[in-house]
């Protein structure tokens, strides 16, 4: 069943607002633990992790409107697919910004190493660039300016950053695939969800 | 030079009137706790859990070969462990290793030996005189603690069992139980784990068979009751809960080499210089540390192993 629309007026005014916390919320977390030393033994790799994790898991959710729409008719989720997916952005951004800064202590001749000869960072840092631009364009004024289609176009780069940050993670672990693959599986139904919606437009073009 | 030995004597022991009232002292604590939380004063996490316990061994010499380093705290040695047995988290094999049953253990010696045979872990723990070394432990993940091991010189116990002149490895192999150990569910890893050294590395006076870590019982997560360090190589060349050592002519094929061979080779040579595929070994970061530290040859041990791989390509040593 799919969740009741919030109606009232109360409900659309703070929809946004509630999410934008809810967000926040495991940044927030991650502030507590290293303030109350829950981050463990190596709390340098477990903010990156987490970091990482924040980042492709948002990404996933920021996929669930526009498929829970056309599937099973929830509209009021789409008011919240931007604000999720500039959250992915941001907290990929973090996570890249913590390996140069915290990870690697501006340690430029590892990380130019890194990013040029080690396919599994070059595959994170790929992944962001991808969404960079959908953050950039994330605006209403954006989409105005390209056009609903083209900028609709510039947007499924979202699926390909995903498949990016699937391998980043593949990649990240040793021997257990479970967590990378669970995520695999995630985005694939993501994207055959789409793919009824792809067929109809092509048809009807 | 930092030593460290166990500082308990018998007058230590909480008194038996206080241990049996421990309960209200609990109490006590979780609503000076609740108290607190409410006051919104932070707590230190899992209070308790940050000094050394279990049964204390009686060790007959402290060695720093860390340099003189300070070890890392038993907090840390103890809760951030890759005992993929377990599981494949850092954390968990804290809390899924108690499941482990250490009594009895048997260690089985076999191959190419003339005494092969079972020896029950008690046995060992009597065998030779304890010692604490404290050694760098370096992860090839990058990164890495210094720890202060209880046990023997394996050479010790080798010499005793007579390898034959066809003995060129020692093959060790850790507990197949998934009944025990959850993590052996699935196939993460091929299971038991083995892993092997030459015979001129398990003789090496470094190459440690240990039983206990911060002068007590060694806790299951760290590889209870019996595991192998060898402190110039990678920490998943040293096999936990060890239950076979068999001495053999051919190079044993060893877990993490079956699993990416171009990753994990037979040798395991801590080395800066030859990079992980995946991430840079040319520094470390101790846990504790909030900057990465430079990486040393052979774990800083290359005085006293460098010679073993003389004439060897070092590039082939990882």
């Amino acid at each position: 069943m799919a969740p009741l629309p919030p109606k009232s007026r109360t409900a659309q005014r703070w929809i946004k607002p509630v999410a934008i916390s809810a967000l926040l919320l495991p940044l927030a977390k991650i502030g507590w633990d290293a303030f109350a030393g829950g981050l463990g033994a190596n709390p340098v790799e477990a903010v990156q992790n987490r970091l990482g994790f924040w980042a492709i898991t948002l990404l996933a959710v920021s996929l669930v409107p526009t498929p829970a729409k056309e599937l099973l008719g929830v509209g009021w989720l789409q008011r919240l697919r931007r604000v999720l997916g500039v959250t992915a952005f941001a907290y990929a951004l973090l996570h890249f910004l913590f390996y140069v800064g915290v990870d690697k202590f501006f340690d430029w001749r590892t990380i130019s190493t890194d990013l040029t000869k080690r396919p599994f960072i070059m595959v994170g840092f790929a992944a962001l660039l991808c969404l960079t631009p959908l953050a950039i364009t994330s605006t209403d004024g954006w989409v105005k300016r390209l056009g609903f289609k083209a900028w609709k176009r510039i947007h499924r780069f979202a699926y390909l950053a995903a498949a990016l940050a699937v391998v980043h993670f593949v990649w990240r672990v040793k021997a257990d695939l479970r967590r990378p693959l669970l995520f695999a599986a995630i985005f694939l139904v993501l994207l055959a969800a789409r793919l009824p919606g792809w067929v109809r437009a092509a048809r009807r073009r | 030079m930092t030593r460290w030995k166990p500082d308990l004597r018998d007058a230590d022991t909480t008194p038996e009137a206080l241990y049996l009232r421990r309960r209200d002292f609990l109490r006590l604590g979780a609503a000076g706790a609740i108290g607190a939380a409410a006051a919104g004063i932070p707590l230190p996490a899992s209070a308790g859990a940050d000094d050394p316990a279990g049964e204390v061994l009686q060790t007959a010499a402290t060695v720093n070969q860390a340099g003189g380093e300070k070890p890392t705290s038993w907090k840390s040695v103890t809760t951030y462990n890759n005992f993929y047995e377990f599981a494949t988290t850092k954390e968990d094999p804290a809390h899924l290793a108690g499941a482990l049953k250490t009594r009895p253990w048997t260690l089985a010696i076999e191959g190419e030996v003339k005494k092969p045979q079972l020896i029950g872990i008690d046995d060992i723990l009597r065998m030779f005189p304890l010692q604490e070394r404290i050694y760098r432990f370096r992860c090839v993940e990058a990164w890495s603690m210094v720890v202060p091991w209880v046990g023997f010189p394996l050479g010790e116990l080798i010499r005793r069992l007579e390898p034959t002149s066809k003995a060129r490895y020692v093959l060790f192999q850790t507990l197949l139980d998934p009944a025990q150990m959850p993590g052996q569910r699935s196939r993460s890893l091929e299971w038991p784990y083995t892993e092997g050294l030459r015979m001129d590395e398990a003789m090496n006076p470094l190459t440690f068979l240990t039983v206990g870590l911060y002068g007590r019982v060694l806790p299951n997560q760290n590889g209870a009751p019996v595991r192998v360090v060898i402190p110039w190589k990678y920490g998943f060349k040293g096999p936990k809960s060890i239950v076979r050592m068999r001495f053999v002519e051919e190079q044993p094929k060893t877990t993490w080499w079956r699993m990416a061979p171009g990753e994990y080779g037979f040798y395991g040579n801590v080395n800066p210089a030859v990079d992980h595929p995946r991430w840079s070994q040319a520094k470390e970061r101790r846990l504790g540390d909030f900057l990465r530290r430079e990486t040393l040859p052979f774990n800083g041990y290359a005085a006293e192993v460098a010679g073993l791989y003389a004439g060897m390509d070092p590039r082939k040593l990882y």
